[in-house]
């Protein structure tokens, strides 16, 4: 199959076309099918792909635009593959999630996420700029449509801000981007987008920073990072189900992908500069969010709060420059889509059933809803970090990674485990614990069978990952180091390329 | 006794002529029938029209690139080749939406045909000539014929529209002979490339700059109002309501491609004189207009005043490319427009579809925002086509305008002006509030209880559906096409010494 990635991303393009034909009544079968199969050809993916080769796997290069060197160019490494798995796995459960009596128009709904996981799988294997920026502006046009569609009362303020603000962003990403291919046009004399062919590019400090500041803009937002986080809970706040389990699954690890693949092997020394900004912003996003995420009254905007803080750690992974730190974030990014998505699925089951998401209406659930308490409490754990969670294994890794660069930043970022302890605690033992403090919530039932075929397979992969993560974590590994020699080789100045190899030495010395 | 004249055909090389004399001819032709037989019904009209507009393009496309002829007042360098192919396509996308389901007063006149042909040969003579005279009787007769075309409509803010437009016109007009009157003091000349020459050997003479500038001036207000640039921009959205949709778009596209053109040839000269105040107050104009009219959209309540306020932030958006003067930016404008012009006529032409005779639907617009919602469950293909015109207006890839965008922002890059490039990036993304507008009207709100699929596709037709169908085809397979356009468009820049 040489073909596999185009196919991996045009499938439910097409799929979604053809939806439209598709009955009503069985457009949810529809989905399920197709986006099943769209999964199993991921993990095909995964099983032919060479976990020894640190490089891109199954490029295709076709030109598009020859004389301004746009070009369609896929291609998939460690670092994107389990993405492109998570994100497939992520729409597939999230369909059988879907309650066909709560969604009205249950077609518009399922082409809608085709398209999305089109656009998702896309950005992620996209290694042509253009390419990439199209995916990732295609992505907000479904986004906008199931927010603004089956979103709560004041929806359609939130699908508009939403799009607006990850529209403004990207669009200084582009302006960076465009910027990029003159350079590179400068010195080769040809016009490209290629992405292996930017990481050849050497380039000044001073037009590094800058270059980063434009691409900075349009992945800070998506992320979203602190100060630009705020379309983020009321995307959450309105956001069907659905919606937020992509958006927090899949569409903001759009934002530190984009750090990983572009900005770090692009702009190494300006990387490196940044490294104290980066973590100022990234160490607040993780306290303040935290706190925030404490006083909420709302199950769903505490955990559209404890999301925006795991980011932080995210972020923080991204910029310790070891293999530890970036391997771990990257595997965090995973263990969040998954922990995440199991979170906003299960507020979304109980929200299904008393039409309430604010934690004072529950209390004892615990005892009317065993099954539904116990899968909670896993996720809960492994959001929190959990020695055996797969939440564990990623947080670790990074502040492990992290610690190198700063102790204190490290100690700093470490309380969020603590806050995050606290509130998802007090979270769980206000609504599951103790007597049943609402009389309406006696009547309530536990999972039925389609709610648990969404969450078991994740609860599975929580624990599992959990225990052995080293079938991902190799491959990630080794594209991870990849990217570290490339960024020391190509950094220009003394004190960058020093301190990326005294990051990678300090771990090795241990 | 006078010596009698003596020109051989072979020099006066009627070759270069042959689109023109077409256009003209088909246009007797249409009187003649009528004369001959009337009350034939439009669509013989309309077709006859199409026919000559293809016979039209054939002659266009035939023509040598490069070619003087007519005593050398005719010049069919690349430019002028790609702005009429522009053209001819744009017209015949926009004549068959006379073949509506519904009978409005415009059509049943064979006239309509007739004055828009001989439009079409005044556009035409517009973008071939370097003389100022020429490229004048070209611009006034196109535009002559553009007022009738407006008024036609027959609605009382169609007379207004006509009588606002020709009186800008006329301004414009003043001004433009003004600006060749000095230039012409100045060279002795009113061939731009003499004029070039001349003002190249005497810019450094005492008091000569300032002459330049004041003929630079003059000449610049005078397309500024064409192409509806701050501070002359005030007629357009006023014109655009009260002429019929189609109409309107096809003013948004054709008139101002010509227009660009001809500053092309008189702005890109003066930039190369190194008169630094022209391309200064280019740009300055360009980002204006760019961001007013953005702002101004955001505030509409009709759909197509806010059309016609995008139509004109992408003016401004062209208007910085001629600013940049490289081949790069230059052959962007014709990517940009050529790839523009589907998307817009496009959705002027859902407007056209819905077009009631009456207002019905508020007692002062046509189109406002409240009819369009909820579109998507009473007609999803009509909400999904407008939709997909709306994001690919707002830039969104990989629809058509986004190429051109990218295009432009790159040539912007390319010369150092990274901050025009966010500016435009900052633009797009307000721009994108507006457009977003309308898609959440038609697909986030619940419909008003008066309206039917009748009632909004009041005025469609197969002609109707079929140019539809041909735009949405192009804004969405734009991709597959960028390459080629703009290998030809670069190569027919680059012949002509843009």
């Amino acid at each position: 199959m040489e073909h596999i990635l185009s196919i991996l991303i045009f499938f439910p393009l097409l799929a979604g076309i053809l939806g439209f034909v598709v009955d009503k009544n069985s457009a949810k079968a529809y989905g399920i099918s197709v986006a099943a199969v769209e999964f199993l050809l991921s993990l095909w993916l995964w099983a032919s792909f060479d976990t020894t080769n640190a490089g891109m796997q199954f490029n295709e290069f076709i030109p598009i635009i020859s004389q301004f060197g746009i070009s369609y160019n896929v291609g998939v490494d460690g670092i994107s593959l389990f993405i492109v798995i998570m994100s497939a796995l992520i729409t597939l459960l999230g369909i059988i999630l879907l309650d066909e009596r709560k969604i009205a128009n249950m077609k518009n709904m399922i082409v809608s996420l085709l398209f999305l996981e089109m656009t998702m799988v896309g950005v992620f294997l996209s290694l042509d700029a253009i390419i990439f920026y199209l995916f990732w502006e295609l992505s907000l046009v479904p986004m906008l449509y199931i927010i603004g569609a089956w979103g709560g009362p004041t929806r359609v303020y939130a699908a508009v801000k939403f799009f607006l603000y990850t529209f403004a962003g990207s669009l200084i990403m582009l302006v960076g981007l465009l910027s990029i291919a003159y350079l590179y046009h400068l010195e080769a004399g040809v016009w490209t987008f290629n992405l292996l062919d930017w990481y050849q590019l050497d380039l000044s400090v001073g037009l590094q920073f800058w270059l980063f500041l434009a691409l900075f803009a349009g992945f800070a937002i998506k992320v979203p990072m602190f100060p630009f986080h705020t379309w983020l809970p009321h995307a959450h706040g309105q956001a069907p189900t659905i919606g937020s389990v992509i958006l927090a699954a899949v569409l903001l690890k759009m934002g530190t992908y984009g750090f990983v693949r572009f900005s770090l092997p692009l702009f190494p020394d300006a990387s490196v500069q940044m490294i104290p900004f980066i973590l100022t912003l990234s160490i607040i996003m993780v306290i303040y969010t935290a706190m925030v995420a404490f006083a909420q009254k709302d199950m769903k905007q505490v955990i559209a709060y404890s999301s925006v803080s795991h980011m932080g750690i995210i972020m923080l992974g991204v910029f310790a420059m070891n293999a530890e730190g970036l391997g771990g974030s990257i595997f965090l990014m995973l263990s969040h889509g998954i922990v995440s998505g199991a979170l906003f699925m299960l507020v979304g089951v109980i929200y299904e059933r008393t039409g309430t998401k604010t934690m004072s209406e529950f209390g004892g659930l615990a005892s009317i809803m065993p099954v539904y308490a116990t899968v909670f409490g896993i996720m809960l754990m492994a959001s929190v970090g959990l020695p055996l969670t797969i939440g564990f294994v990623g947080e670790f890794l990074v502040l492990l990674g992290f610690y190198e660069v700063s102790p204190i930043g490290t100690v700093l970022a470490g309380t969020t485990i603590i806050i995050g302890a606290i509130y998802m605690l007090t979270l769980f033992k206000r609504s599951f614990f103790g007597p049943v403090t609402n009389e309406k919530n006696r009547g309530l039932k536990d999972l039925d069978a389609r709610e648990l075929t969404a969450l078991l397979p994740l609860v599975a992969i929580v624990v599992w990952l959990g225990v052995y993560p080293k079938p991902v974590l190799g491959p990630i590994d080794t594209s991870v180091k990849k990217l570290l020699v490339d960024m020391e080789y190509k950094a220009r100045t003394p004190e960058a390329k020093e301190t990326i190899i005294s990051l990678q030495r300090a771990k090795e010395e241990k | 006794m006078l010596e009698p004249v003596k020109i051989s055909l072979e020099a006066l090389n009627l070759a270069t002529l042959m689109p023109m004399l077409i256009a003209v001819a088909g246009g007797l032709i249409i009187l003649t029938i009528d004369l001959i037989k009337e009350n034939l019904h439009k669509s013989l009209y309309v077709m006859l029209t199409v026919l000559i507009i293809l016979i039209d393009m054939g002659a266009t496309l035939g023509l040598n690139v490069n070619d003087r002829g007519f005593f050398d007042v005719m010049l069919v360098d690349g430019i002028a080749i790609v702005t009429q192919i522009i053209i001819l396509v744009a017209s015949a996308l926009f004549i068959p939406l006379a073949l509506t389901s519904k009978r409005f007063h415009e059509y049943s006149y064979p006239e309509f045909f007739a004055l828009f042909l001989f439009m079409l040969a005044g556009l035409q003579f517009m973008v071939s000539s370097d003389n100022l005279i020429l490229i004048f009787i070209g611009l006034e007769t196109s535009s002559l014929a553009l007022y009738t075309l407006i008024a036609l409509h027959n609605r009382h803010n169609s007379f207004e529209a006509a009588v606002k437009y020709f009186t800008m016109g006329a301004l414009a007009a003043g001004f433009f002979t003004m600006g060749s009157a000095i230039l012409y003091g100045l060279s002795g000349s009113l061939e731009l490339n003499q004029i070039a020459d001349v003002l190249q050997d005497r810019i450094f003479e005492p008091g000569m700059l300032a002459l330049i500038i004041g003929g630079a001036s003059f000449l610049l207000a005078s397309f500024a109002f064409k192409l509806s640039l701050f501070p002359f921009h005030t007629w357009a959205p006023d014109v655009y309501e009260g002429a019929s949709a189609p109409l309107a778009g096809y003013m948004s596209i054709v008139p101002k491609i010509a227009a660009f053109v001809v500053s092309m040839r008189i702005f890109e000269m003066f930039i190369k004189l190194n008169v630094e105040w022209v391309q200064t107050s280019i740009l300055v104009m360009a980002v204006i207009t760019m961001t007013l009219a953005n702002i101004m959209a955001l505030v509409q309540e009709d759909v197509k005043r806010m059309l016609a306020y995008s139509s004109i932030s992408h003016a401004g958006f062209v208007m910085a490319a001629i600013a940049i003067a490289t081949t790069k930016s230059n052959s962007a404008v014709f990517l940009y427009y050529g790839l523009f012009m589907f998307t817009n006529l496009g959705a002027f032409a859902m407007l056209w579809v819905s077009r009631h005779k009456h207002k019905v639907h508020h007692a002062r617009f046509d189109h406002p925002y409240e009819k369009f919602a909820g579109m998507i469950n009473i007609m999803p293909m009509g909400a999904v086509v407008m939709a997909l015109f709306m994001l690919s207006l707002a830039g969104v890839p990989p629809f058509s305008v986004f190429w051109g965008k990218i295009y432009i922002m790159s040539s912007a890059v390319d010369v150092g002006m990274i901050w025009l490039a966010i500016i435009m990036g900052i633009n797009s993304a307000i721009s994108a509030y507006y457009y977003l507008k309308l898609i959440v009207y038609m697909f986030l709100k619940e419909p008003s209880t008066t309206i039917s699929e009748e009632t909004v596709y009041y005025n469609v037709s197969k002609p109707l559906m079929t140019v539809l169908g041909l735009t949405v085809f192009a804004t969405v397979a734009s991709i597959f096409f960028v390459d080629p356009l703009l290998e030809y468009i670069t190569h027919m820049v680059q012949v002509s010494g843009y």
